[in-house]
């Protein structure tokens, strides 16, 4: 699907720059190309997509779906759904939070929808379908449902509630299962068209320079450091891999367009992927910013609680990666 | 009669850049009115929104989760 644009990157560095096939840094430079340009195209079709499903999808009605019909335990599953349809900036957190618990939804099932959301979004599926490929896209996005699922439903059994801050227990204890009047924009597809548009233009233009870095590092690691480089360092049977990898993932975050090409020249080199992907997950899904947005709403040992389950719940299935691939 | 305009946002990129492109607007069209903007996470829920930021004309929640163009801005305040 894609050789063509191998084929611009062929005929730009080897005839036009007039490079040697085989150098290092014509191997590099190829690969940048290629890359930066087969995963800006991935990423705009997917941003798009998600776009249009948002627009016709709102938050607003996935909560209303999630307050008023009783779903015997898929509740989690479905919250966790549609974190993935819903695009999730840090800064919404609280007043989502908020949101969701005065409709009467569980502690537990909120905490699934607000682990997928930004585990499983937009930019991290566009960024994997280029650089993983669709099959390793697919292990990635079905694990991140299923991590928010089951992450969701420990959080509910620990009964979390007495660790809330105290304008956020008055709230859960005026909760109804009511349903908020909503409007929706009754718009034709055109009249959302552009607005959706912008959202993609800015989204694009948020992420193109980390993107554009960390193919530019990945590149040059591609060029320079031998296959299977790693493979001595980090084996798959080498247990602190995983815990270790997923830990320096949680705190970082608005660079994850970034980490993400570098990590993949890793895999590329001999890292096992499952190790990677508890990364990649620590990466995109757990944030400190986030952590401290949630302060509002919950008490310090609760986003303890919380991250730890959360992080607990990578690592276990980094493990299971790196065993089933 | 003067317009009250709020905007809601904890004070992320987005709320500021709304907070600009409603600013312009007002004052490139001598649009009469106050501009607030609410940044008290307890008073936001008051409005009953999930995503920032919002932007709330006399009490009417306009747009929320995005940040609007000019046109569609001006469009709101005629």
């Amino acid at each position: 699907m894609f050789d063509w644009i191998q084929n611009i990157a062929d005929w730009f560095v080897y005839s036009v720059l007039n490079l040697e096939k085989g150098q290092h840094l014509a191997e590099a430079l190829n690969f940048f190309i290629y890359d930066t340009t087969k995963i800006l195209i991935l990423l705009f079709v997917v941003i798009f997509f998600m776009g249009i499903v948002n627009s016709y999808f709102p938050i607003d009605k996935v909560k209303n779906y999630l307050s008023r019909n009783k779903l015997y335990g898929l509740e989690y599953l479905m919250a966790s759904l549609f974190g993935v349809v819903t695009p999730f900036c840090s800064c919404s957190s609280v007043p989502l939070f908020i949101g969701f618990v005065r409709g009467g939804i569980p502690l537990g099932v909120t905490f699934s929808f607000l682990i997928t959301s930004p585990l499983v979004n937009e930019v991290a599926i566009g960024l994997f379908v280029g650089l993983f490929g669709v099959k390793t896209t697919i292990i990635y996005v079905v694990s991140g449902v299923l991590l928010g699922t089951i992450s969701g439903v420990i959080l509910q059994k620990l009964k979390l509630e007495t660790y809330l801050t105290p304008w956020v227990k008055e709230v859960l204890e005026n909760a109804q299962r009511n349903q908020d009047i909503f409007q929706e924009e009754k718009q034709t597809f055109k009249q959302r068209l552009p607005i959706i548009w912008t959202e993609v233009l800015k989204i694009l233009k948020g992420i193109i320079p980390y993107v554009i870095i960390g193919i530019a590092i990945g590149g040059l690691m591609h060029g320079y450091i031998p296959e299977g480089f790693f493979e001595q360092y980090m084996e798959k049977d080498n247990l602190f891999a995983v815990p270790i990898a997923t830990i320096l993932a949680v705190p970082m975050y608005s660079n994850a367009s970034g980490i993400l090409p570098v990590v993949q020249v890793l895999v590329a080199k001999g890292i096992p992927l499952g190790t990677a992907i508890a990364f990649m997950m620590g990466v995109v899904g757990l944030s400190l910013p986030e952590a401290m947005l949630l302060k509002k709403v919950m008490t310090l040992k609760l986003i303890a609680i919380f991250f730890g389950v959360v992080t607990l719940c990578i690592i276990i299935s980094g493990y299971l990666f790196n065993i089933i691939l | 009669m003067t317009k009250v305009i709020k905007i809601l946002g904890t004070g992320c990129p987005k709320c500021q850049t709304m907070t600009g492109v409603v600013k312009d607007v007002v004052s490139a069209n001598n649009i009469d009115a106050t501009i607030e903007k609410v940044e008290d996470i307890m008073e936001i829920m008051k409005f009953n929104i999930m995503t920032t930021p919002a932007l709330v004309v006399d009490d009417v929640i306009t747009i929320k989760g995005r940040v609007p163009s000019k046109d569609e801005v001006l469009a709101l305040l005629q």
